[in-house]
């Protein structure tokens, strides 16, 4: 019959970005994770490269409030109270790649930590793991814009990546970023023109297009996962058509799937919470890494196996790897 | 796909000799390609160029249906790559493999399980789509009685699971009423099974796991054979593989407009519990148009249910929730009103910050047709008449006692106006949905 594979050409081929400065770079990461370097829809071997697996990063929080989901807390029992010992675990337990710091107690309308306080914490933490760094801010602009300054310095040439920017406040997580060659983790609202409109911006601000990396929002499953997925799809689409402005690793934060009740409350309906749980998290990552995301932050230990291992599968006989 | 003009004029006549009312073969092409007019209307067409442009017509992947009645199933007719360019048509459909060699009370338990996998997600019924009854016991009576014992007990179709031609035809006997899925035909069993599929007019499966080159072969020679409806079975392979086998074949059919591909897909997954559970999520996402389950354990399936809603929403078509007064965190007749758009995303988002406040408090869902605030306002979906319509409507007024509603942020300009027409006084919200717990507690305080 004499089937002919029908393959596309893309043009296009997304940026890498150098997460984690080692020793020979001026830092002191143990190692560096490239993300992006795709030139294809992912997992589609035969017509283009997909250098490295979805990498995954853990998230750490330096305050774990009341309303963390207890499924999600059992793993990390007597450690969850230390960022550090958390972190340590991940790295060591759990294999994670890097670990996303997102630095809570700094909102001004809880604990309200001072920007130096969040550095000496970042300082603590580079010591404790040796694999890339993400810092993530409360989200207050103004307190980040300070905090982020701090930390920055503190991480001089780790090459971490700082979040987020968004279009209001981009201008000084940028300068903060720069100042110390970090990345910059740039978020928009599920809208493939406000992502690259960012992009724009930062480009135009001074900002180097291979230290950005996209979060395009993630939904959870169930509360608006369609739109994401369809997002990056479309986003991953016009990058392998050319648009530079989009050329960026994707980055999907899964830990969005625990706001749902589906994911963590009892209900014999819903069946095995313990089970279902993780899955609901799996399903969501799942979703973002066959859409084109680069990199997942992820929370429970169960569902990042899942999704390694699946993204194992993904990449088995694919051909030159 | 369908031809152009120019590709139907190489296909008639060109004798312009105007029998079918159009002046000449070019025009007549012309109207046939926008189907103002029909082949029947030209005498002198061949019997190739009429079967080659009958074919045209049909869409690149063929609407396959299992089952009668209400809870027939539909697979395949897909012509999207990417659920953004349209949408994707027939969602996966889920079914649970039951051997012929279980006991009475297995069995009965397996049917029971499968028949009570459902939920209410969203407004819609989700649930397991078919039961497929495999011969493993190596008797045709055994198989064919499993056949009847699961039927008894359910409505949803059947698969067939058999390499067996006498098989399938006992099986059928007792079931082809109900228009059975029959897997599968083979290299080597394929003009028995074809003809008990036309026959019995049933759906067959192509299975052919050497690939697509020989599985194409297959499926040209059951169509010759008079099958129409046929399914695809590439056999079991690694994950990626099958991946981008389903791609491929896609690719093939929907792009291509490849016709001996242009089936829907059945795929049996791995025996492994979770695997099955995530392998399941790709193909949901990835072009499986229909997926066999060993295990439907509810921890597994009630998340790929949602997945599946998810994915197989319609692009052009928001979700939409009911448009009611809901109680969140148990209100009483003091808890503050809200009220926000019937777009299931505005709707999930404000409910679950809400939740969040642990703030009781009424949330009045407007029905703006699926728009979210501001473009509900500018499409003027979203009036002060309408808030107060839903309202009444609603029995609010009945069960809270206060005067007070809080309007959406980015609504504020409509404060004096919905204060005119529901004689409740405004209180301005924030503007983005995350400030709610802030807002809800402050007001609490008193603040």
């Amino acid at each position: 019959m004499g089937v002919q594979i029908p393959k596309e050409k893309w043009t296009g081929k997304i940026r890498e970005f150098r997460f984690g400065a080692t020793r020979e770079e001026g830092g002191t990461r143990s190692k560096q994770i490239i993300l992006g370097g795709v030139s294809t829809m992912p997992f589609l071997y035969f017509e283009g490269e997909m250098p490295h697996e979805p990498v995954i990063a853990m998230e750490v929080i330096d305050v774990v409030r009341k309303d963390y989901p207890q499924i999600a807390r059992e793993p990390f029992e007597g450690v969850i109270e230390s960022p550090t010992e958390w972190a340590k675990a991940c790295v060591e337990q759990h294999g994670a790649d890097a670990i996303c710091l997102k630095l809570h107690s700094t909102n001004p309308e809880e604990e309200n930590k001072s920007p130096e306080e969040a550095g000496a914490l970042v300082k603590e933490m580079l010591k404790a793991v040796s694999v890339p760094l993400m810092i993530y801010g409360c989200g207050n602009v103004e307190k980040d814009a300070k905090v982020m300054q701090v930390c920055s310095d503190v991480a001089k040439g780790e090459r971490c990546l700082l979040g987020t920017a968004d279009e209001d406040s981009y201008k000084s997580i940028s300068v903060a970023s720069m100042a110390n060659d970090h990345g910059l983790v740039g978020f928009s609202n599920l809208d493939i023109n406000l992502a690259k409109q960012l992009n724009i911006l930062l480009t135009d601000f001074g900002f180097k297009p291979e230290n950005i990396v996209m979060d395009p929002l993630q939904a959870g499953l169930g509360y608006g996962l369609e739109y994401t997925h369809s997002v990056i799809e479309r986003i991953r689409l016009a990058a392998l058509m050319g648009d530079q402005m989009l050329q960026m690793p994707i980055v999907c934060d899964t830990t969005v799937a625990w706001n749902s009740r589906e994911a963590k409350i009892e209900n014999p309906e819903w069946g095995d919470e313990k089970l279902r749980g993780p899955f609901w998290e799996a399903t969501t990552a799942l979703s973002a890494i066959t859409a084109g995301a680069d990199m997942l932050i992820m929370r429970h230990p169960k569902a990042i196996k899942m999704v390694r291992d699946t993204a194992k599968e993904l990449a088995s006989n694919g051909g030159e790897k | 796909m369908a031809l152009t003009a120019i590709e139907i004029y190489k296909l008639l006549p060109k004798t312009n000799c105007g029998k079918c009312g159009v002046p000449t073969c070019l025009a007549f092409a012309m109207k046939l390609a926008n189907k103002q007019a029909e082949l029947s209307a030209c005498p002198d067409v061949s019997e190739d160029a009429k079967t080659t442009l009958e074919e045209s017509a049909q869409p690149p992947i063929r609407l396959v249906k299992v089952g009668t009645g209400d809870n027939v199933v539909e697979m395949g007719n897909e012509t999207e790559l990417f659920r953004h360019e349209k949408t994707f048509y027939h969602p996966t459909a889920y079914s649970l493999i039951i051997e012929d060699t279980l006991s009475q009370e297995e069995l009965d338990a397996k049917v029971k399980e499968a028949n009570e996998l459902q939920y209410e997600r969203v407004g819609q019924i989700v649930k397991l789509n078919m039961i497929a009854v495999k011969s493993s016991s190596g008797d045709s009576v055994k198989f064919a009685e499993a056949v009847k014992a699961v039927m008894s007990k359910t409505s949803l179709p059947l698969i067939l699971i058999s390499d067996k031609p006498d098989f399938i035809e006992e099986a059928l006997k007792v079931s082809s009423s109900n228009r059975p899925l029959i897997h599968a035909a083979n290299k080597d069993n394929w003009q028995a099974m074809a003809n008990l599929a036309k026959n019995y007019n049933c759906p067959l499966v192509a299975f052919e796991d050497r690939g697509l080159d020989e599985l194409a072969e297959l499926t040209q020679s059951i169509k010759k054979a008079g099958v129409e409806d046929i399914m695809l079975d590439f056999g079991k392979k690694p994950l990626g593989e099958t991946m981008r086998l389903l791609t491929i074949i896609r690719r093939l059919s929907a792009k291509k407009n490849f016709r001996p591909l242009g089936y829907p897909v059945i795929v049996r997954l791995e025996s492994d519990p979770e695997k099955e559970a995530l392998h399941s999520a790709i193909f949901t996402m990835k072009y499986a148009a229909a997926l066999m389950f060993n295990d439907v354990s509810r921890w597994k399936m009630f998340p790929l249910f949602t997945l599946r809603q998810n994915i197989y929403t319609d692009p052009q078509v928001p979700i939409q929730v009911k448009p009611e007064l809901y109680e969140i965190n148990s209100p009483d007749e003091n808890s503050p009103l809200l009220f926000t758009t019937n777009f299931s995303l505005t709707y999930f988002t404000v409910a679950g910050d809400i939740e969040n406040s642990k703030i009781p408090s009424y949330l009045q869902v407007i029905d703006t047709e699926g728009l979210s605030v501001m473009t509900a306002y500018a499409a003027g979906k979203l009036t002060p008449e309408m808030v107060v319509e839903a309202l009444e409507k609603s029995g609010a007024s009945q069960k809270i006692k206060h005067n007070n509603i809080i309007i959406p942020g980015m609504l504020a300009r409509m404060t004096i106006k919905l204060k005119e027409k529901s004689g409740r006084e405004v209180l301005v919200g924030p503007r983005e949905s995350s400030g709610l717990p802030k807002y809800l507690k402050g007001l609490a305080d008193g603040k």
